[in-house]
């Protein structure tokens, strides 16, 4: 929905600074979302200060010596911490992308790093947002090989051009940095299935082994689902695998119109 | 993020009432007009200063050409297609209650048609020498 100002219980407001820690000689200053389901209060803003001679050189690593030093209760998710998992995906200074990848040197010139769950989300607790209409508008594309053909005794063969062409679109890790930056999604996140979504689309769409091309196109052709898309192009900016889900969707509408005329 | 209270699942909600099958036309339409209007522009703008500080009579009379009439009347029906169109994305993207939807999107239309019809109305009547 379009909301001209934050809901009541999501405005944000005061925040805890929490002591610089002793002896450290340089420190760099955190400011991270803060929200607990479980004390009715509304968000806040906490002000951490993290020993950077004690410490890795990524936002990620930040956040957890924030969480094993200072204070164990702030929440987020990771994993892999390599930009595999697409776990730590989190606004930081106002731009969607992976703690882990994130060097905070490149961040905040300087000053504060501003770190925000990703945006437009329900969120759960911190920094975690609820992420389960993005993970079932993956599941409504059907992301699998779709064949009528019967299977063969060995593989289904592909030619290297062929193959070539799912470049781009197979590396996406499902981090939800695209789809959360894009203005369409916030205003119509339950109809519009974003940039994720869509670009996994196109990649089950190009595949020349899926038998079920036209019907994948039938189930996207829609004022909402699809078209959407304005080519905002937030999603291309945002995604730190350096995909572009634009494009991709670019490529979709293509095959729509090529269809018809 | 209405309806996550539902006890449908998320993927029922996702798919919800399936895909409506349509969008394209509208999309290949809205690209059509609108290169339909960057060809028709520079006459169009030609045409709007030569009618500049003429009367009813030089209007009519610079209206009379038939070719300067059609360019106008290209013009005005792309246009106007282009704005119903466009209109029609910008109330679909910010409209979200069904029935504000619906009375927006047929307001839209009359006011789309409307226009249209009154521009060529006008042209044809000029065009006609009445």
């Amino acid at each position: 929905m379009v909301e001209f100002a934050l809901p009541k219980n999501s405005k944000i407001s005061g925040g805890k600074t929490w002591p610089k820690p002793a002896g450290a000689t340089e420190t760099r200053e955190f400011r991270v979302y803060r929200w607990n389901p479980d004390d009715g209060k509304n968000p806040s803003v906490d002000t951490y200060y993290v020993d950077t001679h004690d410490c890795g050189p990524m936002v990620l690593d930040g956040l957890i010596w924030i969480k094993n030093h200072v204070d164990p209760t702030l929440t987020f998710r990771r994993s892999c911490r390599e930009g595999v998992c697409g776990s730590c995906a989190m606004n930081i200074d106002g731009q969607n992308t992976l703690a882990c990848t994130k060097s905070m040197h490149d961040v905040g010139a300087g000053g504060a790093v501003k770190v925000n769950p990703l945006p437009h989300q329900p969120v759960v607790k911190d920094l975690v947002p609820d992420l389960t209409n993005f993970y079932a508008q993956y599941a409504s594309i059907e992301p699998w090989l779709k064949t009528t053909t019967p299977t063969p005794q060995k593989e289904w063969r592909q030619s290297h051009e062929d193959r070539e062409k799912l470049d781009g679109l197979y590396e996406c890790i499902l981090c939800a940095c695209c789809s959360t930056s894009c203005p369409s999604y916030w205003w119509n996140s339950e109809r519009f299935l974003g940039p994720a979504a869509l670009l996994q689309a196109t990649r089950w769409v190009t595949d020349s082994r899926d038998e079920a091309t036209g019907e994948r196109l039938d189930n996207l052709e829609d004022p909402f689902r699809l078209y959407r898309c304005h080519t905002i192009m937030n999603c291309a900016k945002a995604c730190p695998k350096g995909l572009n889900p634009s494009e991709a969707i670019a490529e979709l509408k293509f095959k729509m119109v090529e269809r018809q005329i | 993020m209405s309806g996550h209270s539902s006890m449908r699942t998320p993927l029922a909600r996702v798919r919800n009432l399936g895909s409506s099958h349509t969008g394209t036309s509208d999309f290949w339409r809205q690209r059509l007009t609108a290169v339909a209007m960057t060809l028709l522009i520079v006459p169009v703008l030609v045409v709007i200063l030569m009618l500049i500080g003429r009367n009813h009579a030089g209007a009519a009379q610079i209206l009379g050409s038939i070719p300067i009439a059609i360019i106008l009347l290209l013009f005005i029906i792309a246009s106007t297609w282009h704005m119903k169109i466009g209109m029609q994305i910008i109330i679909e993207d910010y409209v979200h209650n069904e029935k504000a939807k619906l009375a927006c999107v047929m307001a839209n239309n009359f006011f789309c048609v409307a226009v249209a019809m009154a521009s060529i109305y006008a042209i044809l009547k000029l065009s006609s020498g009445v």
